[in-house]
């Protein structure tokens, strides 16, 4: 009776709960001696530690079931159950999922039921031997409280028809229910799945009949799921993959639309649906959904092309393990392979000397071509993070080898580089991706990670004895953290090459507010050239260089600020004479339906998926173009591809196993202007929302904004409102990227926080939309696309502190005051006023139809002065919280 | 009976006693005192034995259920804790079991009428106790070879099996299958019980309380708080909850999580805090209530006791303070 009692709940050591939000199931097969000869060779062999390791890999391959079947003549099948999972038990990298102990013995089903802590999946029980055994079986598998896979088949048989699987099934599940009491959540039919294509009329209808039972049963049998064995589909096939992977898809995706939510499947054996080719899907599709009396023969002529070119893919795709070691490890590196990496390293460490020439010699010889090839723009970023992998894989291999060499030397690297994001700041995608790569390219990083306070970064250079300081930030008050950094660096008298990144960071910045304190400064942008400018800073000719860059920045700043003296700006008297005009006395601002303070305490991420907003996922990865044009784009087409079909692999598993969680508070409340101020009133007490003006001379009529001009002034005795909130999806991220961190895979370790941000952003919009239409409902009849919700064709905005309508990061104190942030959904600030976890977005709402967005840009001393009195601190302080707008007069 | 505690449960918090092992410590009983009259003569020693006091101290244990009770607990546990064959097997008195579990029933049940003849608009209960034993069905105790079990399931039936008959036969009105730290034992425990029901056709309620061993968060087998409860929700239960091992405050994150997942009624019987240097439990009676307090304010608990190092001191502070907050609310399934 817990409150999932309708869903299927299931457990290893761990949840796994199957909603109705719940991506397809995949049960993994490979544990399995009847489907896998590998399997049972090592079972009959005793070789336990590489049977358990195909476990392993099942479930690190996105299992979240695995099937262990021991029905072989050979064995005591009960007795290598009983072996097998107690073994999986000690495991809990594998015991973490649930098992589904598979036979067609209850003998072997019992002996495995008495040995795993875990609610199991028994797979099977039928009506086969008649009721009273069914009903026997049944109650005992209730009793060890695991759930049942049902098979549609009785005294008659097997169930072939669409007839007879709906009655076999309604038949069972009215004992299993009415007799037995088990609970039908935990019930899960197999309505046999059997191959089409075999060219017996009577089979034509196979996998038509199967969706068509499926469809039945989970209409007509309330609670239960629906699994199946998906490689017999394709049976007839055998010995032509590209064939059957793409007969599996597609039957996939048809049985998962007809409401089949859980199967076996090997997911190595599987095409992604979008990518069949159109030809031979139509053909497929023909067999699968029995379209038309030829169906069969032109796909079987269709196979005959297709072996052909797949026996040759074959061929090419090993032919590289005959090329010479040397080619082999590069080739492995460019193409981040990791299969037979370790096989590779080993034949190297067999070869030389010291295990360290390995990495100094075969390593670095393919780690230079990927480097090469990256940086004349063959391969893209998320392909360099992938060779990183295989090296990290391989260096960890040969850790050990080389310790226990004692008398080397340590590695020799191209250079030591201190990777940080400065103090208050907790964004790292970007210093994470440039530490790889620069890895990649045998510098030794020292990553301290974020929110690194100066004194740890000036004591690390100087006992790592570092040869490059890299510095990183995302929001604008790191990028005057950055100056002190360098301002320090410099009392210190350092002459270590200082490297600014960073979302926020500029060419003009580092020129302008940077370089002047500090002798080597130098911006870089990107991870592809941050590689070419280590590699110039650390070089014999690097005193030239940094002469050149000092030059360069010297010239851009001078220019920089010519161009600025030109900008004119008028005084904040007379910016606010030419403010937004609204005719108020026309216009009645809307009344939220709810107003106060709502909380979202745990939302279902899969919600977000529509909102996601996936073109600067690409950006982030350093493939620019406009998502999903980016996915066919002629240059970086492929990579976005693989980049996005990786993303969203590791989506769903963060989505099913609920790796992320997603929180957000907002508000609505009573809320006037008063001059550049937003008073808001909550419960009696007021705060004020501080604005500010744009002081730049715009051409005649053109106003000048502040977000104030929004909110009806209290002047007209009009009642408006203004909203704030604070989304977050990051609790979760840190620990699951760290997780793959520890396992050497950078990949997946940046993957997995790229998504987190994108899943931030995309709650924003989901809150945004759920404000408009039904929390303020001012736009309650809005109908839009995702697209234009991307492109913000909506009515009312909603600005960030932080961003350009409101850079005022201070702004984010009020919110967390009068919403109760910290207190409610942990969401807190750094000293920088950056959000902890960094995925969140917070900002605030306004509906009036004449908001828009807009940037500050420069404003001057008197305003600076005038927002230094409304907030109530001295004139230094706000100089330097606004200190990015102010005008360099 | 069940449809009593259960109308209860929807009024009010229930207490649950405190430890015995601790009151027990205070008669400072010797090996004589163990043994008594009637096992003078035994040949292995017998100090430490506690369930055995049942036969050879009766009235040092039904004077502890007397101090839980007139402290202010609702239900009282049965001097049971190691009454199977596998746990009494350390002192070869496999043969005691059903006799032990039987005597310790009736003494419970003895004072606990004595409580409900006296006060009847406040009844009494007697929850039989049912350990964990001292092996593990999912674990191997031997590091070189992880496929060993030191017991099978089929083993912990049967002793479950012969424990629970007696402890009904003694007069028990619920059961308690507690401090769990392999969820296969307690899957077995409750194996057992479904069959006792069967064969006898009637049912009494059941208490389930697992352990979690540290700030892990998990079982010591391994399972996270929400595999537990499914693990072991087959089986209609009256409560689930956690007992022994962490404190008071330790424990709350894992009752939160436990309290948002289940709806069956949930139990709470944590340790006096955390053991200080000479492992003695030093959290006092009021520190302990405010904590229990933070759990009542949240609306987490429907049955509320004490574990290791807690006495009638701390079972009055706990149930004074329960009897201003109301029970958790159970939402009954929908359909």
């Amino acid at each position: 009776m817990s409150k999932q009692q309708k869903y299927l709940t299931l457990s290893g050591l761990e949840p796994l709960v199957v909603t109705p939000n719940t991506n397809f199931v995949n049960v993994g097969e490979r544990t399995n001696v009847t489907g896998s000869k590998k399997f049972l060779r090592l079972i009959k062999e005793e070789k336990f530690e590489e049977a358990l390791d195909i476990a392993r890999e099942q479930v690190e391959g996105g299992a979240q079931i695995i099937d262990v079947n021991m029905d072989e003549g050979m064995l005591d099948g009960a007795e290598a159950m009983v072996n097998f999972l107690n073994l999986i038990a000690a495991e809990p990298d594998i015991a973490k999922v649930p098992i589904m102990i598979d036979s067609s013995k209850w003998e072997i089903i019992e002996a495995g039921l008495q040995v795993v802590q875990g609610k199991c999946v028994v797979n099977s029980i039928s009506l086969k031997e008649g009721e009273k055994e069914f009903i026997r079986q049944a109650k005992l598998v209730k009793r060890y409280g695991a759930a049942v896979i049902v098979m549609a088949f009785d005294e008659d048989g097997q169930a072939d028809s669409y007839e007879r699987r709906i009655k076999i099934c309604e038949r069972s599940y009215r004992i299993l229910v009415d007799i037995v009491k088990f609970p039908p959540q935990d019930i899960i039919f197999d309505p046999n799945i059997f191959p089409v294509a075999t060219g017996m009329e009577e089979h034509r209808q196979n996998a038509v009949d199967f969706f068509r039972a499926t469809k039945w049963i989970r209409e007509n049998l309330p609670y239960v799921n629906v699994s199946g064995g998906v490689s017999n589909v394709s049976f007839s096939f055998r010995g032509n993959n590209p064939v059957r992977e793409a007969m599996h898809s597609s039957f996939l995706y048809h049985a998962i639309q007809h409401g089949m939510t859980m199967g076996i499947v090997n997911p190595t054996m599987l095409e992604v649906y979008d990518e069949i080719p159109k030809d031979l899907l139509e053909r497929v599709e023909d067999v699968l959904l029995d379209r038309r009396d030829d169906a069969t023969e032109r796909l079987l002529e269709f196979a005959e092309t297709v072996v052909g070119v797949q026996k040759e893919d074959d061929v090419t795709k090993l032919l590289w393990r005959k090329e010479p070691l040397q080619d082999r490890i590069t080739h492995a590196l460019v193409k981040g392979i990791d299969a037979f990496i370790i096989e590779d390293v080993e034949e190297a460490r067999a070869a030389v000397g010291k295990p360290i020439e390995v990495i100094e010699g075969h390593l670095m010889i393919g780690m230079n071509v990927v480097g090469d090839l990256f940086g004349s723009g063959k391969m893209f970023l998320p392909q360099v993070v992938k060779s990183a992998r295989v090296m990290k894989k391989a260096v960890a291999y040969l850790e050990p080898f080389i310790e226990a060499s004692k008398g080397e030397g340590p590695r020799e690297a191209a250079g030591k580089i201190l990777m940080a994001t400065v103090k208050g700041d907790v964004h790292d995608i970007g210093k994470n991706i440039v530490a790889v790569v620069l890895a990649c390219n045998n510098y030794e990083i020292v990553d301290l990670g974020v929110m690194v306070p100066p004194e740890k970064i000036i004591e690390t250079a100087i006992a790592e004895k570092v040869d490059v300081i890299g510095l990183s930030g995302l929001i604008t008050p790191s990028l005057d953290e950055m100056v002190h950094v360098a301002k320090e660096l410099e009392k210190k008298n350092f002459t270590i090459p200082l490297m600014i990144g960073g979302a926020t960071t500029s060419r003009a910045h580092s020129a302008v507010k940077v370089a002047p304190h500090y002798h080597s400064v130098i911006h870089v942008n990107d991870a592809s050239r941050a590689v070419t400018v280590v590699g110039d800073l650390l070089n014999d000719n690097r005193q030239d260089y940094k002469a050149q860059i000092r030059e360069e920045y010297e010239k851009f700043r001078l220019q920089f600020m010519s161009r600025a003296k030109k900008k004119s700006l008028i005084s904040i008297e007379e910016a606010r004479k030419r403010h937004v005009k609204i005719d108020w006395s026309s216009f009645t601002p809307v009344k939220p339906n709810k107003m106060g303070i709502h909380i979202i305490d745990d939302l279902d991420l899969t919600v977000l998926l529509d909102y996601i907003d996936w073109s600067p996922f690409f950006r982030s990865w350093e493939l620019h173009g406009k998502y999903p044009a980016i996915l066919t784009d002629d240059v970086v087409g492929e990579q976005a591809t693989e980049l996005f079909k990786d993303a969203k692999h590791l989506l769903n598993e963060i989505l099913d196993k609920k790796l992320f969680k997603a929180k957000g508070i907002f508000g609505l409340f009573e809320a006037n202007a008063v001059g550049d101020d937003i008073e808001v009133y909550h419960n009696g007490k007021q705060l004020n929302f501080l604005t500010l003006r744009q002081q730049l001379e715009k051409r005649e009529g053109q106003p000048n904004i502040a977000l104030s001009d929004f909110i009806a002034p209290k002047s007209t005795g009009k009642k408006d409102y203004v909203g704030c909130f604070c989304v977050t999806t990051g609790f979760g991220s840190d620990e699951l990227s760290g997780k793959y961190k520890a396992g050497n895979d950078d990949y997946n370790a940046i993957m997995v926080k790229a998504l987190a941000d994108r899943l931030a952003e995309a709650f924003a919009e989901y809150l945004h939309y759920q404000v408009r239409t039904d929390y303020w409902g001012y736009a309650a009849g809005e109908n839009l696309s995702s697209e234009s919700l991307i492109s913000e064709e909506y009515t009312g905005i909603r600005p960030a502190p932080g961003y350009p309508a409101c850079p005022d990061h201070l702004e984010k104190k009020t919110i967390w005051k009068l919403l109760e942030v910290e207190e409610k959904i942990g969401v807190k600030l750094t000293d920088s006023l950056a959000m902890w976890p960094a995925s969140s977005v917070s900002g605030y709402y306004f509906a009036n139809p004449a908001s828009k967005y807009f940037g500050l840009g420069k404003i001057q001393e008197d305003q600076l002065k005038d927002y230094a009195v409304r907030r109530g601190i001295d004139l230094e302080l706000a100089r330097k919280w606004l200190s990015p707008n102010l005008s360099d007069n | 009976m069940k449809k009593n505690i259960d109308q209860l449960l929807k009024e009010r918090i229930l207490v649950l006693d405190g430890a015995m092992g601790t009151m027990l410590q205070r008669y400072k009983f010797t090996e004589e005192d163990f043994r008594g009259e009637r096992f003078k003569d035994y040949p292995l020693p017998l100090q430490g034995n506690n369930d055995l006091l049942s036969l050879t101290q009766p009235d040092a244990i039904k004077t502890i259920h007397r101090k839980y009770f007139e402290a202010g607990a609702d239900i009282i546990e049965t001097n049971t804790f190691s009454g199977t064959t596998i746990a009494m097997a350390d002192y070869k008195m496999e043969d005691l079991v059903t006799e032990l579990n039987v005597i310790s029933a009736q003494l419970a049940r003895e004072v606990a009428d004595e409580f409900t003849a006296k006060e009847p608009h406040k009844p009494r209960f007697v929850a039989g106790s049912i350990g964990p034993t001292n092996r593990t069905a999912s674990m191997s105790p031997d590091v070189n070879n992880p496929a060993f079990r030191a017991v099978t399931f089929e083993d912990l039936r049967k002793a479950y099996k012969q424990q629970v008959e007696a402890l009904i036969d003694g007069g028990v009105d619920l059961l308690l299958v507690e401090t769990i730290f392999d969820t296969l034992n307690a899957k077995a425990a409750l194996f057992a019980i479904d069959e006792v029901f069967e064969e006898r056709g009637e049912r009494i309620p059941i208490m389930v309380s697992g352990t979690i061993t540290d700030a892990s968060g998990r079982t010591l087998s391994g399972q996270t708080v929400e595999a537990f409860l499914i693990s072991i929700s087959h089986i209609p239960l009256l409560s689930v909850g956690f007992n022994c091992a962490l404190g008071a405050d330790q424990l709350q994150p894992y009752l939160q999580r436990l309290a948002s997942q289940t709806e069956f009624y949930t139990s709470a019987h944590p340790n006096a805090g955390l053991p200080n240097a000479f492992g003695e439990y030093d959290q006092s009676a009021l520190e302990m209530k405010d904590l229990i307090e933070s759990y009542l304010k949240e609306n987490l608990i429907n049955i509320i006791g004490g574990c290791c190092g807690t006495n009638p001191e701390h079972i009055q502070a706990i149930a004074e303070v329960a009897r201003n907050y109301a029970p958790r609310k159970v939402n009954t399934p929908t359909s």
